[in-house]
């Protein structure tokens, strides 16, 4: 029998590194995005220089190597939690974008904005608090 | 228009993703060793399952239509907004994979929309 200490112990572990390198993740890749400027998806002649310009962003790198660690934690807390107990992190982690956004990129956010943040925060705590199977095994 | 097409990518691309990822971790098993080694024998284990190659094709999809949308809009509009998978899974589980939905889970769908169109509404 697993222990139920060990079991969530090793889950709230996984989930403290979702919520912390998902928003970090997406912070950078959105930093290094705004360097490089608005993707012209109709001149195909920039995409050679845009490809370039990405790829020698340090922000994106960093960004895609923190996105990472992310989905290795998801991984291997799917193997184990349900996707509906997991969910409800992902709340967390948008809230935690936003403040990201605000403080460290200098975002103008609205009252509108952060209203609608808390409202889907909410939302994604409601799903997931629903029990995770609604349907019978056949 | 072009970043409602690129969000609609993220999102759709990226729940059939999770769908995809999700089933085959469930195929694999759960992970009881964290020895690197072990970890990446059970990673390559994973790798074996195709569920698991179309989730991450398809999240590979849903990655390069962030990074664009990224690139003309404020991360802190675009993260929330991708919380419409929620409501993507939803319809998915009861349309594609016959779920039976229960009404708190609407509720909290009906949430997460009603918060998007705050957070789209807030930007103009």
């Amino acid at each position: 029998m697993k222990s139920s200490a060990g079991l969530h112990f090793k889950t709230y572990c996984m989930l403290l590194i979702m919520v912390v390198f998902a928003p970090l993740g997406n912070i950078l890749l959105g930093k290094g995005m705004k360097n490089v400027g608005s993707i012209v998806f109709w001149a195909p002649s920039r995409l050679p220089h845009i490809i370039s310009l990405v790829l020698t962003s340090g922000y994106i790198w960093l960004g895609v190597a923190f996105l990472l660690i992310f989905f290795v934690a998801y991984m291997l807390i799917l193997s184990w939690a349900d996707f509906s107990y997991v969910q409800p992190a992902s709340s967390i982690a948008l809230l935690v974008v936003a403040l990201l956004g605000y403080f460290y990129l200098g975002e103008r956010i609205s009252p509108l904005h952060w209203a609608g943040i808390g409202v889907i925060c909410l939302g994604v705590f409601v799903v997931g608090n629903t029990p995770p199977r609604t349907t019978e095994v056949r | 228009m072009r970043e409602a097409i690129l969000l609609f990518l993220v999102v759709a691309s990226g729940t059939g993703g999770e769908i995809c990822v999700t089933r085959a971790m469930k195929h694999v098993g759960e992970v009881t060793d964290f020895r690197p080694l072990a970890l990446a024998r059970f990673i390559f284990q994973a790798m074996k399952v195709p569920w698991m190659w179309i989730g991450v094709s398809m999240m590979a999809l849903a990655f390069f239509s962030l990074l664009a949308v990224l690139s003309i809009e404020n991360v802190s509009f675009v993260v929330p907004v991708t919380a419409l998978n929620y409501a993507a899974g939803a319809l998915g589980g009861k349309f594609f994979l016959g779920e039976r939905v229960t009404p708190r889970r609407w509720t909290g769908v009906l949430l997460v929309c009603l918060g998007v169109t705050l957070v789209w509404l807030g930007k103009r």
